[in-house]
């Protein structure tokens, strides 16, 4: 169901055509990653660090490279060591380590070989002698006093400081008199919670096929989320110009943050370039929970206050990720997200601190989850204490348009209170709680970014249109494309046909993260089509023989007062005789992203005996904006909430005290499989994102923000005690229930 | 060398593709996934995991499901092996691929094949399948991107039309 404010009446946007890349991924014909090869190709493999931490003092490939079918062999002294302060710097250690090994799993070498055994037994081959160093495994360890550091190249960002630390970043926040508003609280409660590092979980591994040429240029074909910033990260490591460097986006495989980041490509390239042959890496699972994403671990501290009417005057607390073993702005970021409530009086820390596990990568509204979790438990707990009903304790104090963000400037029109009063009104609120369940509520944002996109957008002779751009279609975004074409084209939209090109056929378009496909790069296609309307109306004009001020555009077609109207296919025949093909491009730097607010809803029950957690009956309603393809935003609100749930209830990284983890296969890191989950329902709420020309806010991220708190909230209240550490897997519910 | 020994160790495998009789050599250490995909190139099934817990790489052997990440190539010898390439009926898609376009059951799309193979296994033995059973007949496939819903709802639609037209 949809909620809607005003809005045009739109022929094709918000209409749910099937998407133009779905026949293909139906029959099996659409080309991930994985399912390229190449003439003459080799296969990589990597020897991977067996150690915690610890410094590399030699590394011998001699007996490798002598090895059957062995083609080439790389190390950290095959690439530049780029400077401390580089931007790509963690990126090139991350892939191949240079003097130290950071974690159970970091490349230290790579070998390329006839076959992929051959190449996994030559990197077997490979010696290295290590001294070990002191592993930091936990954000309690790390930000210890006199902590060992996890890696020694960490600077604090925005400190000044030219010290090695083990801080990524540390933010504080403050505004108004937090001691006063607890002073002259009526209810003040705080906790302490924890969350667990989980992984992205795409299905498709890292994979790449990179042939670099004697010319020296190389063509690299991968998945990702962004194939320009696998272009600019892979120059950057290599020491390379980008114009070298062509990136063919291959169908993705899922990326949810986690393929925002390359750990394949330059490695590929440099055995190519020293074998002479296309070198082909495909990872495996146990490689993939190794040794990329995760999300960051988190621990926290949050204080509220409020009176006995509901108001909530205060917050204070500190919250800290363990953002593995470089830089990070998970703390940052994170200071970001605690923006959902008015708060008159704030002061918290966010912290990001080193650890020797895998570098974190960006997770779906990066922070916000493990911000949220602890935030909406305690917000709970004071509708509990005032005996209030937790739906309206949020409208007492949610941030309408004009309210401080966290950051301190104004948040832009949203739709929280919207968000609150669709789940109150729903079916599923306003029925009984289930005999032997209870229900919870959670909130979450995320603000969204615009950043740069570009799109082509050409005419065809026969009135046929193509949309060029250079976004990944992770999950619909190229029938979105082709929807806001269709509408201000005027054109159905099957006879549309949406592209995502490689780095040499559009241009430049940042990575598809922050929500940002459909907002600015569709962005992008409007002022495109808009530019290529006012063409179609000026060549009406000239085939008319009237000034372009006399043409209208209606409905696809140039209309003129007193002749019939010129339908688009008639223009494009005649393009030749008026001025040549019809092809407009645009690019934007988009501002304006529109921050998505989401209220979930769900019903749980807790075995007493076993701690195990069913999910009864789940509802979100999500801010979209303007939904342009419904279904596929129902189905990033779904997926995001899937995704929380097993991030609430089962997922973690379990670690031995060398930091080697033990659980690195889908059997024992186990995500939501269909039996365990309900259906999720969805309430697409619209309250249009001004500075979009359709209203579209981004609704990739925001889903996963509120199912931790939700389903906290909701398993506290059926068992009579708060839970405050995630996952809150069966022996964790099980202890908590035998504590009370 | 050792590996030279193991490497040219290579099988004769004859079995039925989709309909079609082909023939292939494999090593004998490799997958009946690896085979389709690189000696075939069938790219239809993924390998999600090699473990046989993601269920990307599911195909239909005799009939009945089979993870091909778990099964040599040689095991092929003499089976019918069908893969989401050949499911559909010429240029006629079969009802399951036609309710997953219609019903947004895909976003990244590479979990498709295999959930597409499985859906038709359950509703070639029960035609008439509860939510329950449509659950737990998928819960060895894994979907990051949808939660399921669409999923199951499009596998619910496709069992209707299937009914609708046997009868």
């Amino acid at each position: 169901m949809t909620v809607t404010e005003n809005r045009p009446d739109y022929k094709w946007v918000g209409t749910r055509p099937i998407r133009h890349d779905g026949y293909d991924k139906v029959v099996g014909k659409a080309r991930f990653a994985a399912d390229r090869n190449s003439p003459g190709q080799l296969h990589g493999a990597f020897l991977r660090s067996p150690h915690g931490h610890a410094r590399i003092l030699s590394v011998d490939t001699s007996a490798a490279e002598a090895m059957s079918g062995v083609k080439a062999v790389v190390t950290g002294a095959d690439f530049p060591d780029l400077p401390i302060g580089h931007p790509e710097r963690d990126t090139a250690v991350n892939l191949m380590a240079r003097d130290v090994a950071m974690y159970v799993g970091h490349v230290v070498a790579a070998v390329a070989a006839s076959t992929r055994a051959e190449a996994e037994a030559a990197a077997a081959a490979i010696e290295v002698e290590y001294e070990l160093l002191p592993v930091v495994l936990s954000l309690d360890e790390s930000i210890a006093d006199g902590a060992p550091l996890a890696n020694a190249d960490n600077r604090t960002a925005f400190s000044g400081s030219d010290d090695p630390s083990n801080l990524a970043t540390v933010t504080p926040l403050e505004r108004g008199d937090v001691d006063a508003a607890f002073e002259a609280a009526d209810v003040v409660v705080e906790r302490e919670f924890d969350t667990a590092w989980v992984h992205q979980g795409y299905i498709e591994p890292h994979a790449c096929v990179v042939d670099v040429g004697a010319d020296g240029k190389a063509e690299v074909w991968a998945s990702s989320q962004g194939h320009f910033r696998v272009r600019s990260q892979a120059a950057a490591v290599l020491g390379w110009d980008t114009a070298r460097i062509k990136v063919i986006p291959a169908e993705i495989g899922g990326g949810f943050g986690g393929k925002t980041t390359i750990y394949l490509e330059p490695v590929a390239a440099r055995l190519s370039e020293k074998s002479g042959r296309p070198v082909k890496i495909v990872m495996t699972r146990d490689e993939v929970l190794r040794a990329t994403g995760p999300a960051p671990a988190s621990k926290s501290r949050i204080r509220i206050a409020a009176t006995n009417d509901g108001e909530l005057t205060a917050i204070d607390g500190w919250i800290g990720y363990a953002v593995g073993c470089t830089g990070d702005m998970a703390g940052f970021v994170g200071a970001m997200s605690v923006a959902s409530y008015k708060f008159p009086n704030l002061k918290m820390e966010f912290v990001g601190a080193l650890t020797n596990t895998p570098r974190s990568a960006a997770y779906r509204a990066p922070s916000a989850p493990q911000a949220a979790f602890a935030i909406e438990s305690v917000i709970d707990e004071i509708a509990q204490a005032l005996d209030t009903d937790p739906i309206e304790l949020r409208l007492k104090n949610a941030v309408v348009e004009g309210d401080l963000t966290s950051m301190g400037g104004p948040h832009p029109r949203i739709g929280f209170v919207e968000c609150l009063e669709a789940i109150r009104d729903s079916e599923h609120y306003q029925s009984p709680v289930p005999d032997g369940a209870a229900r919870g509520i959670g909130t979450g944002f995320w603000f969204n970014i615009g950043e740069q996109s570009s799109a082509t957008v050409n005419l065809n002779e026969d009135g046929t249109a193509t949309v060029i751009t250079g976004s990944p279609d992770i999950g619909g975004s190229r029938a979105s494309m082709a929807l806001m074409a269709a509408e201000e084209l005027g054109l159905d939209v099957h006879r549309i046909t949406p592209v995502v090109a490689d780095t040499e056929s559009v241009g430049f378009t940042d990575v598809t993260e922050g929500s940002r496909a459909t907002f600015a790069t569709g962005m992008a296609v409007v002022n495109a089509c808009r530019d290529l309307v006012g063409e179609l109306k000026a060549r009406a004009a000239t085939i008319r023989g009237v000034e372009v001020d006399a043409v209208a555009w209606v409905d696809g077609a140039a209309v003129v007062d007193g002749h019939d109207p010129l339908p688009l296919a008639d223009i494009t025949a005649k393009a030749k005789s008026t001025g040549g093909p019809l092809t407009v491009t645009a690019s934007l730097n988009a501002g304006g992203a529109g921050p998505s607010f989401a209220v979930h809803c769900c019903d749980v029950s807790v075995d007493e005996e076993t701690g195990r957690v069913e999910v009864l009956r789940y509802t979100t309603a999500q801010d979209a904006g303007t939904a342009i393809h419904p279904s596929y935003v129902e189905g990033q609100m779904q997926g995001g909430t899937a995704q929380g749930i097993g991030w609430a209830l089962n997922e973690e990284y379990v670690y031995a005290d060398d930091g080697t983890m033990l659980n690195a296969s889908f059997l024992d890191y186990r995500v939501p499989v269909a039996s365990d989950l309900p259906m999720i329902e969805t309430i697409i709420v619209e309250v249009p994102n001004p500075a979009h020309p359709y209203g579209v806010r981004g609704v990739g991220e925001t889903g996963i923000v509120p199912p931790m708190g939700t389903i906290a909230n909701a398993v506290s209240r059926a068992s009579g005690v708060r839970l405050t550490s995630l996952p809150m897997s069966p022996p964790k519910v099980l202890a908590a229930l035998d504590d009370r | 060398m050792s590996n030279d020994a193991t490497r040219r160790s290579r099988t004769h495998v004859s079995c039925t593709v989709n309909g079609d009789q082909v023939d292939f050599l494999a090593d004998d250490g490799t997958s009946l996934l690896d085979a389709l995909r690189d000696e075939l190139d069938l790219t239809g099934a993924k390998e999600g995991c090699g473990t046989g817990d993601c269920g990307a790489c599911t195909i239909l052997v005799d009939g009945r499901i089979n993870c091909s990440c778990l099964m040599f190539a040689p095991e092929a010898e003499g089976c019918e092996i069908v893969t989401v390439e050949g499911i559909a009926e010429g240029d006629h898609l079969h009802p399951l691929q036609q309710t997953f376009l219609e019903g947004a059951a895909l976003q990244c799309g590479v979990c498709t094949p295999g959930f597409l193979v499985s859906a038709k296994a359950l509703l070639d033995e029960n035609p008439d399948p509860t939510e329950t059973e449509i659950r737990y007949a998928l819960a060895g496939n894994l979907c990051r991107c949808t939660g399921y819903d669409k999923i199951v709802r499009s596998v619910q639609e496709a069992a209707v039309q299937l009914r609708g037209a046997s009868r």
